[in-house]
């Protein structure tokens, strides 16, 4: 199949072999998606890591004379040390865990950024994650994300602009530009004729008959892009081997999302969820918890490097959490929550190889509230400088619009490939 | 006079879904219909839900020296947790009191806990039954301490393993707090996100929660409750401005009394009732209702339970609500009469398809209340893939017309019994019935 072909040539329903639906039968009055001009061929993926991420264990500042004893029998070893972080700079290092990836540093196509924090300072999950993506100074301030907002503000008002992965619309990509959701189905898929009958039933359901008009699309634009070989994936909530549950799933959505993205007449902006973060206890040092959340991050950037092909050089992926952990070890080999952490972003298009951000230092003095990593870097400040350098939203947008109240949080320099 | 639309919103927005007949039996009084359910009740057989913990603490303790009888006892506890599941997805759609299995459902998301945390699977469907069940039409607080000393929530916000800095086991091995039960008792159960507490409360309850724990594979009575003073952080603690003084177990109680008390955990609680049974956006004047009965009241659950059946706005307006999954599943169940597993196995299947299976909410805050959080477009082509797929399954056992009739007739469109009354097939009619617009909302 052509990949330029327009896709009112070619809608195809999932998985068409195990309804035998053929061509034939998509002549029913079903919308057809007409091609918009998409306003950049850059790609943006943002990852939710939800349940805040320990950024001193992911990028463990090793040359800290500090960190050793704050992280007692959870610190990461110095590199060249049994299970010891990949080095970075002679400072930083990065977790064992992330093995797959660590060449990616040296080839410029990794960057984290240090002790970095959204402007929320407590420490609920739930605030703190609204907080992340509404993009403001609180919680429940609005009810669209700083992602949609960002598409509003490119033009990109065509509903596949912006992806979101999974069943449902994080708030990050919610509000009022419309977006595509796709999932993987385990279902065999509902004919044209039958869904042409449910939308004759929505008529008077305002939310109901828009939800399935965009599901429609959506379909339709997956399926041109990931085609019609939708290998049942084992969804959330399954506990048949004993594995934590959340890691199940997600490498294949990366791998889905990555193919869309490298539609060039697919998505450009994708978001998803990555969880398991939330490490209390037997959060561990090379092996445990953490370890273990990291190796499914690790199995979905691959998948989505994969499955991007060519579209990776100009792709960023970011990966922002609520907020950090206690510098600290707590009592159950694990941290409690937090507020400075690491960002993380990959792509062909990150200035990378290097350690961005400012650091603060660990010793009792330099700690926030004599307990987290001190953020010295805002969370916004990333999120504006690969909106403004990489996806072209315009500045002046970004301050007011995008991010309200953010004049303070200043775009950075060197972070997005010139 | 029978009241057809109030006995719908009797059955739909309180209870989960008309079985046939019972409309008509419910429009003859539907404000007695539901205070009828408001009885209390246990479960006989959740006995064996201790056992398992038991046997999977030992199972667990012995795994280095037979990790097969471990992989086995592990395999069969997931066999048992999931046909629990399904049984108490088939209990609540052929319950006679569906109102207050709905309830049972509330206050179990209220105070979630999740097999994410594999280690709840031994305990999650008793952690319902005994934790919650008994106390909905009683006292808000002997809910939140029967909760808070039940092994499921014990282990799944971390406390066992929350150790005083202070105490014996914390000055001997250098282990500490874990502050995830203090968080979110105060957080989600209690008083809410506003509610008006500091980091330093939240440490200072978790200091105060030491030493609730279980006892383990070796101990008597092995996965119970069990106090641990060895454990506990001693000295006084002060939570939200008030002290308590040095008292182990029972500052503990003293201080869940008191949070349970505060008018933020009523407004917190009558929001949360409010959202579930009114509108996604509660109209205050009917949160503000449920908050003073439950100050009022000391938080008799019963008394607010009553208030909300008597709010004008839940009646003033039908089909306000769109069901979650898990309610859109147990009402086809209903509908259509389907009473085992076998029978039900593809309807029950949609839980997953959905995600929503019982207690694997992804949180500790449980599942959403809102239409936003579960029709994503995704989301809506999954449930009409969904209907499809029931409407097949079901194709000549049962009359889309007859059981449209039963259930959705009160509220439903000309439109949408039009397109019933001529769908192409049965299967059709009965998958158009299941994704109409009234049978997706409540």
């Amino acid at each position: 199949m052509a990949l330029d072909m327009p896709f009112e040539n070619i809608i195809l329903p999932r998985r068409a072999f195990l309804t035998g639906v053929g061509a034939a039968a998509l002549a029913a009055g079903l919308p057809r998606v007409v091609l918009a001009d998409a306003p950049t061929d850059k790609r943006f993926v943002v990852i939710i890591l939800r349940g805040a991420m320990d950024g001193l264990n992911v990028v463990p500042p090793y040359g800290d004379k500090d960190y050793a004893a704050l992280r007692a029998q959870i610190a990461i070893a110095k590199p060249g040390e049994t299970d010891g972080a990949f080095d970075l700079n002679g400072f930083f290092g990065l977790h064992p865990a992330l093995a797959e990836i660590a060449p990616w540093y040296k080839e410029g196509a990794l960057l984290p950024i240090h002790a970095v924090a959204s402007p929320y300072r407590d420490r609920s999950h739930f605030d703190g994650q609204d907080v992340l993506e509404n993009g403001t100074l609180s919680a429940r301030d609005t009810e669209s994300g700083w992602l949609n907002r960002a598409l509003t503000a490119m033009g990109g008002s065509d509903r596949r602009i912006g992806l979101a992965v999974g069943q449902s619309i994080p708030l990050v990509l919610r509000g009022p530009t419309p977006v595509a959701s796709w999932a993987p189905t385990h279902m065999p898929e509902a004919n044209d004729s039958f869904l042409t009958l449910v939308q004759a039933v929505y008529q008077g359901d305002q939310r109901l008959s828009a939800a399935l008009a965009d599901g429609i699309r959506a379909t339709a634009a997956a399926d041109h892009a990931i085609g019609t070989d939708n290998t049942p994936i084992a969804s959330a909530g399954m506990v048949d081997d004993g594995k934590p549950a959340p890691y199940r799933g997600q490498e294949a959505l990366a791998e889905a999302a990555g193919k869309m993205l490298a539609d060039p007449n697919g998505p450009r902006i994708a978001a998803f969820d990555a969880q398991g973060w939330d490490t209390h206890a037997a959060q561990g040092g090379a092996k445990g918890r953490l370890a273990q959340a990291l190796g499914g991050l690790q199995a979905s950037l691959v998948a989505l490097r994969r499955s991007l092909g060519p579209a990776w050089k100009d792709t960023v992926v970011l990966m922002a959490t609520e907020f950090g952990r206690t510098a600290h070890v707590n009592g159950t080999n694990g941290t409690d929550h937090g507020t400075g952490t690491v960002t993380l972003l990959a792509g062909g298009a990150v200035a990378g190889g290097k350690v961005a951000g400012q650091w603060p230092g660990l010793a009792d003095g330099q700690l926030y509230q004599s307990r987290d990593l001190m953020p010295t870097t805002d969370l916004r400040a990333v999120m504006k400088t690969v909106l403004a350098e990489h996806m072209g939203v315009p500045r002046d947008r970004l301050d007011g619009f995008v991010f309200p109240n953010s004049s303070d949080a200043r775009t950075l320099k060197g972070i997005v490939a010139a | 006079m029978l009241d057809l639309k109030a006995a719908s919103i009797a059955a739909n927005r309180f209870g989960l879904g008309a079985k046939p007949g019972e409309l008509d039996a419910i429009a003859k009084d539907p404000r007695a219909w539901l205070s009828r359910q408001l009885v209390a009740e246990t479960v006989a057989g959740t006995a064996s839900w201790p056992a398992q913990l038991t046997g999977f603490l030992k199972a667990q303790h012995e795994r280095k020296a037979d990790i097969d009888a471990f992989k086995e006892f592990r395999k069969a506890m997931q066999q048992d947790f999931r046909a629990a599941a399904a049984k108490r997805t088939l209990d609540a759609a052929n319950s006679p009191t569906p109102f207050r299995e709905r309830l049972v459902q509330f206050w179990s998301n209220h105070f979630t806990v999740s097999v994410q945390r594999p280690v709840v699977v031994p305990t999650a469907v008793g952690f319902e039954n005994e934790a919650i069940r008994p106390n909905i039409f009683g006292n808000f607080r002997d809910m939140l301490k029967t909760v808070a000393a039940h092994p499921a929530m014990l282990l799944y916000l971390d406390n066992i393993k929350s150790i005083g800095p202070n105490s014996g086991a914390g000055l001997k091995n250098k282990h500490g707090l874990n502050e995830n039960l203090a968080r979110e008792m105060m957080e989600l159960h209690t008083v809410g996100v506003d509610g008006g507490y500091t980091q330093t409360d939240v440490t200072e309850l978790a200091k105060i929660l030491t030493g609730w724990s279980i006892a383990n594979a070796q101990e008597p009575n092995s996965g119970q409750f069990r106090y641990r003073p060895f454990v506990h952080e001693p000295g006084d603690k002060t939570v939200m401005g008030k002290t308590y003084r040095e008292a182990g177990q029972n500052e503990a109680i003293t201080a869940m009394n008191d949070l349970a008390a505060r008018p933020a955990t009523a407004r917190h609680i009558a929001t949360k009732l409010a959202r579930h049974f009114v509108a996604d956006d509660p109209p205050k004047a009917a949160v503000d209702a449920l908050a003073r009965t439950y100050m009022e009241t000391d938080g008799d659950l019963r008394a607010v339970t009553m208030t909300l059946i008597g709010l004008p706005q839940i009646w003033a307006e039908p089909q306000t609500k769109i069901k979650t999954p898990n309610e859109l599943v147990i009402s086809a169940c209903r509908s259509f009469g389907i009473t085992d597993v076998q029978a039900g196995e593809m309807l029950l299947m949609g839980l997953r398809q959905m995600e929503q299976a019982p207690f694997t909410a992804p949180s500790p805050a449980g599942w959403p209340d809102t239409a936003d959080s579960w029709i994503s477009p995704e989301a809506m082509m999954t449930r009409v893939e969904w209907a499809m797929a029931v409407g097949q399954k079901l194709e000549g056992q049962a009359d889309a017309r007859d059981i449209a009739k039963a259930t959705i007739q009160p509220v439903a469109s000309q439109n949408t019994l039009f397109h019933i009354d001529h769908a192409p097939s049965a299967a059709e009619a009965l998958a158009l019935l299941i994704a109409s617009p009234e049978f997706q909302r409540r």
